[in-house]
């Protein structure tokens, strides 16, 4: 299985223990991740929300690299992989939004090959069966509570997720790993992340809604496929200035680094550590090894 | 008073975002399922009633197209398949080129941090970003122990990282018109 990858902003900043797990697992299962020779920003929340042919624009220098490399290309960033659907789904369908997006870009950017998210890919295509077959390690103890958020989802037109309301890909990978699945109302609730900096009161509110309502289904961890909801979700659950007073001691993981830790895989440790909310008082207490 | 429809507005609207606005008819679900409701000062389905009635001024001064974080909750649950969520990228640009009052300054701010970010390196970086947005909005001191604890895991990147062909993404904001997002 061979995928061009972009990688994304975030996987090689402030969500490098998602990057580095993510290359990590895929090596261990054979999955060979190209990346795209000097792919740029897909320009996130802030370009669609000031400028429409920006927000096309930018996933189109990446989409025409992608169309050159002629392979089904890979994203683990629930925001690129929204960013980089919407404006291939576009342009393929409208010819003059093309021709003014190649003008801005200077290349070909119909690229018609599949976007995959990795969670896609590995409940699709690899398959529950293929992934156990590698797994060496008990992960009993941890309960977790899938956060999908809004991007993995919505809009479902382009979202791969079995349900836009109740869906269960991330559930079932959980439950195959040997995590305990706690039920919850707020899979796909929004953390509010675009406006992290700027309305930090506003964003605080969502956060600490959902730390809540995590804890108060019985869970000891927030599992995620999206580096934009583990950064606010770990930065934001108290006012920011001069202090990090933390209410909430409820890890965010990332499905690729339970999914590492859970085949054994070296340099487990080192991702865990990275975590604003540190994961290992509770590993240990689970006396889980990594 | 208002008391009679102008649909001049929502054309406007619909050439921009594809969207039949006059489609709505004011079931509220979108105001029902929206996380950001408490914050608004118009709810959505408020913002929808206001672009049939063609009250263009008070909506691009209002909080709420800046509040609005696009979750696309309401566009999912229309009955009638509005993207609300695309409505209201496109009141916010409408704003941005009216240059009518913005009632959330930081919030355009930040957009502005992160696309002039991008515009310069090709990337997004942290530091960058948020030196940029701090600059911005004066708000220094918010932050800075979480900074230190974000540098200390290694969260923040000293030194960004850059595309090789940055000649390429200028020429993307050079022609797409409006560069840092205004």
């Amino acid at each position: 299985m061979t995928f061009s990858y972009y990688p994304g902003c975030s996987q090689t900043g402030s969500a490098e223990e998602y990057g580095d797990s993510t290359l990590a697992v895929c090596r261990a299962l054979g999955i060979d991740l190209e990346e795209l020779p000097d792919w740029s920003c897909c320009g996130a929340s802030s370009a669609h929300m000031t400028n429409d042919l920006l927000s096309v624009s930018l996933p189109g220098r990446s989409l025409a690299m992608a169309r050159k490399a002629g392979l089904d290309m890979v994203v683990v960033c629930a925001a690129c992989y929204s960013r980089m659907k919407i404006a291939q789904r576009r342009i393929l369908a409208d010819e003059e939004l093309a021709r003014r997006v190649e003008d801005a870009v200077g290349e070909d950017p119909r690229y018609a090959g599949e976007i995959r998210h990795l969670l896609d890919v590995l409940v699709n295509d690899v398959g529950f069966p293929e992934i156990k077959r590698w797994l060496r390690r008990e992960l009993g103890g941890l309960k977790a509570v899938p956060y999908y958020g809004c991007l993995l989802v919505r809009p479902p037109e382009v979202c791969f997720c079995d349900s836009v309301e109740n869906p269960t890909d991330l559930d079932r990978f959980l439950e195959m790993l040997g995590v305990e699945v706690r039920p919850w109302s707020f899979k796909t609730d929004c953390c509010g992340g675009s406006l992290s900096l700027s309305r930090t009161d506003v964003v605080e509110k969502m956060v600490n809604k959902l730390f809540v309502r995590a804890e108060e289904a019985g869970a000891n961890c927030i599992v995620t496929a999206c580096p934009m909801c583990t950064a606010n979700l770990e930065m934001r659950q108290k006012p920011g200035t001069f202090s990090f007073e933390v209410l909430h001691r409820t890890p965010v993981l990332y499905f690729t680094e339970l999914l590492g830790m859970a085949m054994g895989l070296e340099g487990a440790e080192r991702w865990l550590k990275s975590h604003l909310i540190s994961p290992l008082p509770l590993l240990k207490e689970l006396d889980i090894t990594v | 008073m208002i008391d009679s429809l102008n649909r001049r507005l929502e054309r406007r609207l619909e050439e921009r975002t594809g969207q039949k606005v006059r489609d709505c008819y004011q079931c509220k679900k979108c105001s029902a399922g929206c996380p950001v409701a408490f914050a608004m000062d118009l709810a959505p389905h408020e913002v929808m009633k206001m672009v049939q009635y063609g009250q263009e001024r008070r909506l691009l001064q209002c909080s709420t197209i800046w509040l609005c974080a696009s979750c696309e909750t309401c566009s999912t649950r229309c009955p009638n398949d509005i993207d609300i969520a695309g409505v209201m990228d496109g009141l916010r640009a409408m704003a941005l080129e009216s240059g009518e009052r913005i009632a959330e300054r930081e919030v355009v701010q930040f957009h502005r941090s992160f696309l002039n970010g991008i515009k310069y390196t090709g990337k997004t970086n942290e530091p960058v970003l948020i030196g940029q947005y701090k600059a911005l909005s004066r708000r220094l001191f918010d932050d800075l122990g979480l900074g230190a604890v974000m540098l200390l895991k290694r969260k923040i990147k000293v030194v960004p990282r850059m595309v090789k062909d940055r000649a390429a993404v200028r020429r993307i904001f050079d022609r797409t018109g409006k560069g840092e997002g205004r």
